[in-house]
């Protein structure tokens, strides 16, 4: 990368294959992201194993994965009531898969040759099914609960009866539209940020191999990159945030309808 | 004017949007911030709205941006 300064800040996101392995037509590869996906995956074990101990005075460690659960708990419970409870288990595991492979793929861990973090959560096809994911559970929980009732979702109460065809059609495609929003949202929201970060990382390469002319270009843009990584933390949490959020909300809909 | 050069320029074009979106959340927060200091008793009762609407605004802006990503690297 950074050869000749030609920028490619889109080679990052290259999925490329560890252990090939097709079985018939298709391509099942062991590829670098799903190692980084076993690796979020282990991170998050890791994590909520030391923690739950169950001490009767909690440690530092313990005290950290109850914020963690707590905080989902209590977003549930603001945002469904108590019937939501059965649906922690499932937010909680996105918000923290969600949260540790964005982080993940921040980790400066390019300083070690050969070894490149693969952000898992700027793929489509993986927020995508997050997103399907969360859509299917809102459809089934609703038809479940109040079968061919759950239509009523796309006539709020009052409107009156001219106006019923039109609201019906927008809150319909309002309601279609949902599962493309959560899954572009957060994929194009860490694409955009991983591009930013290249773009300018490389001008500073090729600002400080430019001459005195470039290396005012070169430190400006280090300035800017660590304001940048910074932002990109804060943008990994909300991120995940929003996505927890908006699941626990679309469920609130298909729980107590509105 | 040749393909590559109607690329960028599209492209450029479309990024406008995320500059649009960029007023929208600003607007978002700045509105929370002038009303929560007004009434801080009432605030973090709200943060979950304010999460809500700055996810619209931005989503729009990221649409923009991808579309200007799509006209990039149209072939």
């Amino acid at each position: 990368m950074a050869a000749e300064g030609k920028i490619d800040p889109m080679h990052q996101f290259a999925v490329e294959p560890l252990v090939p392995l097709h079985v018939g037509k298709y391509d099942v590869s062991f590829t670098t992201s799903s190692a980084w996906l076993l690796v979020a995956l282990a991170l998050i074990i890791g994590f909520m194993a030391l923690g739950m101990k169950r001490q009767l005075v909690p440690g530092r460690w313990q005290m950290a994965v109850e914020g963690l659960t707590g905080f989902i708990d209590d977003m549930v419970k603001v945002n469904i009531g108590p019937e939501g409870k059965k649906y922690v288990p499932y937010i909680f595991s996105l918000f923290t898969f969600i949260l540790v492979s964005n982080l993940l793929g921040l980790l400066p861990l390019a300083v070690i040759p050969g070894l490149h973090p693969f952000t898992t959560t700027s793929h489509f096809s993986i927020t995508g099914v997050l997103a399907v994911m969360s859509f299917s559970i809102v459809l089934i929980v609703g038809f479940w609960r109040h079968g061919l009732h759950f239509f009523s979702l796309f006539v709020p109460h009052g409107t009156p009866a001219v106006m019923v065809p039109l609201i019906a059609a927008i809150e319909f495609v309002s309601f279609m539209v949902r599962p493309f929003s959560l899954g572009l949202r957060l994929f194009v929201a860490m694409i955009a940020g991983h591009i930013l970060m290249e773009v300018f990382g490389s001008f500073i390469v090729s600002g400080f191999n430019g001459g005195p002319m470039g290396w005012g270009v070169g430190a400006l843009s280090f300035l800017f990159i660590v304001g940048v990584a910074a932002l990109e933390l804060l943008v990994c949490a909300i991120q995940a945030y929003v996505f927890a959020l908006l699941t626990t909300l679309y469920l609130n809909d298909a729980i107590n309808l509105h | 004017m040749d393909f590559a050069s109607a690329q960028v320029i599209g492209a450029g074009l479309a990024a406008i949007g995320v500059g649009a979106a960029a007023v929208g959340v600003g607007n978002v927060f700045g509105s929370f911030l002038e009303s929560a200091l007004r009434n801080p008793a009432a605030a973090d009762s709200q943060q979950g709205r304010l999460f809500i609407g700055f996810a619209a605004a931005e989503l729009l802006g990221l649409i923009a941006f991808a579309v200007a990503m799509i006209i990039l690297y149209a072939r």
